[in-house]
């Protein structure tokens, strides 16, 4: 820190200096250097992460917020202070607004049963958009079964963009939740979530941003956006599986019923009466992922120390020249064409299923998703069952975009 | 590479046979692969006990057009028995699973690349399964989960 964030944006990566710190990198796949590009999906871990996750296992493995013991008290300190590295990196205003969930997909659930379920009515309305990853759209569906409320859909353009003023018309007096993405996996799109919670809020709707694809890439600050809840995981973003956070606003948390029972999430315990913790801890039940809060502390870390403005520079450049490489091999053509895009570049070959694309990809050594990227919805959008996405990182180069369409170049060969 | 995409498999997914939708048929079922998407509908008109007639309509990567073009030409005037002894050998070749039924393959032997590419052998195999299912007269659609 200490440095203006001009000077963050503009100072360059050193990405072979990055490269080195991730080991996974340093392989060879079926004979070639590994070009991976899925990390959408996942990324790659930095040795520090690493280090951090087996530094606990080594040091201070023990049980959190129950010994007295001086392993207890340091993993304890350890798994507090990820949950400030988490809200200093989102920009929240307390940690007590910080959840550990084991991922996206987990925070999500746990606002749909604990803020949304008790405020839903038959006829009640959740606003989703059409661009959601399954994990913003299941819990929902799950949750409208239950209650009767029914799920809305905010429609997308050709270019992959939210519709935003039918946006605004599809928020009723009866909608009592919006979710959102914030970057989507499957497009690359942006979305304009700033100006969704504040049209949302005009009407009194709380909302809800997944930012698994956004954290990654770039600064994410939820006081700016001024959401209600904002979810991610650990593992899209340098750290370990099996870990990401919720923030949620503060007068939020502290209204809202515990999802699961267990031990952790109680201040004492009856035949009589059950009485819970406070937030955030009401809402951890049971032993936490207590290495992976660390290891998640630890590339939020790495992130921040990187500047999240130079690695956004860094990998806008990438997709912009990815785009434009991919574009120029004949046959190829965008799925989506957002004017605002981070992250990852879907696409389709003409008469060549995605499968067969991603296998020979991979025998060139280059790895990339094909599928529906847990996104059917925006598959049957655009008319798809399937495409190729290729994903970026910090650590990946313009020479590794060249590989890309020299492995494209292959596909057409075996094609013809 | 060439050991995977093999030109009959190449040939059969540029120009399948047997696609089309059958209006006599007396049996059918569907196929899904849920982790890639595709799709297959397999008709059947079976007499006797013998496959007199086979077509499928479907979307699907190479490898599994491939293989649902080639798989109707070859069970094609084959009792059931003898067309789910194929599919028998067919999965042998594949994966090691199922027994060896010491049929003879024939250009289904074109498949034994795929052995190669564990995440690809649903691919091959959603055809079979889906010719199971219709063969048994099931409702539910086959996948290869
Ligand atoms: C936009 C988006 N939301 C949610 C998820 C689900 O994340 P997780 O599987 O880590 O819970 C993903 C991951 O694929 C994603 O890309």
């Amino acid at each position: 820190m200490g440095e203006t964030a001009t000077a963050a944006a503009t100072r360059t990566l050193d990405v072979a200096r990055i490269r080195a710190e991730f080991p996974a990198l340093h392989q060879e796949s079926h004979g070639k250097p590994l070009v991976y590009l899925d990390n959408a999906a996942t990324t790659q871990k930095p040795r520090r992460v690493i280090d951090a996750v087996t530094r606990f296992y080594e040091r201070d493995c023990a049980n959190v917020h129950r010994g007295v013991h001086q392993l207890s008290q340091r993993a304890t300190i350890a798994y507090e202070s990820a949950r400030t590295t988490v809200k200093r990196h989102l920009g929240a205003a307390d940690s007590r607004e910080i959840v550990f969930t084991r991922g996206t997909t987990e925070a999500i659930n746990l606002v749909a049963s604990s803020f949304v379920r008790p405020r839903l009515a038959p006829g009640d309305e959740i606003l989703i958009t059409g661009m959601e990853h399954h994990s913003n759209i299941v819990p929902w569906q799950l949750l409208c079964e239950a209650t009767g409320a029914v799920l809305k859909i905010v429609p997308i353009t050709d270019a992959g963009e939210i519709e935003l003023e039918r946006f605004a018309e599809l928020l009723s007096e009866r909608t009592r939740m919006v979710g959102v993405v914030h970057v989507s996996n499957a497009l690359g799109t942006v979305n304009p979530v700033r100006e969704m919670v504040e049209i949302a809020h005009d009407r009194g709707v709380p909302v809800l941003v997944d930012g698994a694809q956004a954290v990654p890439h770039g600064r994410v600050d939820v006081g700016e956006l001024d959401c209600d809840f904002y979810v991610f995981s650990g593992h899209k973003t340098y750290g370990p599986t099996g870990i990401g956070a919720l923030y949620g606003k503060r007068e939020h948390l502290l209204g809202m019923v515990p999802w699961q029972g267990g031990g952790d999430m109680i201040l004492s315990v009856t035949w009589e009466k059950t009485r819970y913790a406070e937030p955030p801890h009401r809402f951890e039940a049971g032993t936490p992922n207590i290495a992976g809060a660390i290891g998640l502390a630890a590339a939020l870390d790495y992130l921040d120390g990187l500047g999240p403005e130079a690695v956004a520079a860094h990998e806008a450049a990438l997709l912009e020249a990815a785009t434009e490489a991919v574009l120029s091999v004949p046959g190829v053509r965008l799925i989506g064409a957002a004017r605002h895009r981070a992250g990852a570049l879907s696409f389709v070959m003409d008469g060549i299923h995605p499968h067969d694309i991603g296998t020979i990809l991979d025998t060139e050594g280059v790895a990339i998703r094909a599928g529906h990227h847990c996104a059917q919805p925006v598959m049957q959008r655009f008319g798809v069952s399937a495409t190729v996405r290729a994903s970026f990182a910090v650590y990946n180069t313009h020479e590794e975009i060249g590989r890309l369409v020299e492995g494209l170049y292959a596909v057409k060969e075996v094609f013809g | 590479m060439k050991e995977l995409y093999q030109e009959i498999i190449l040939d059969h997914n540029r120009r399948p046979r047997n696609c089309y939708v059958m209006d006599c048929a007396n049996r059918s079922a569907d196929g899904h692969n849920p982790l890639c998407g595709d799709t297959v509908r397999v008709y059947l008109r079976i007499e006797g006990g013998r496959i007199e007639e086979i077509s499928f309509q479907g979307s699907g990567c190479a490898i599994c057009t491939a293989s649902t073009s080639l798989m109707t030409e070859s069970v094609k005037g084959k009792t059931v028995d003898q067309a789910k002894h194929l599919f028998d050998g067919f999965h042998h070749m594949l994966t090691g699973l199922a027994e060896e039924q010491g049929v003879p393959l024939g250009k289904l032997q074109v498949f034994e690349g795929v052995r190669e590419y564990p995440v690809r052998v649903k691919c091959a195999t959603l055809a079979w399964h889906t010719l199971n299912a219709a063969m048994k007269g099931e409702d539910a659609p086959a996948t290869t989960e």
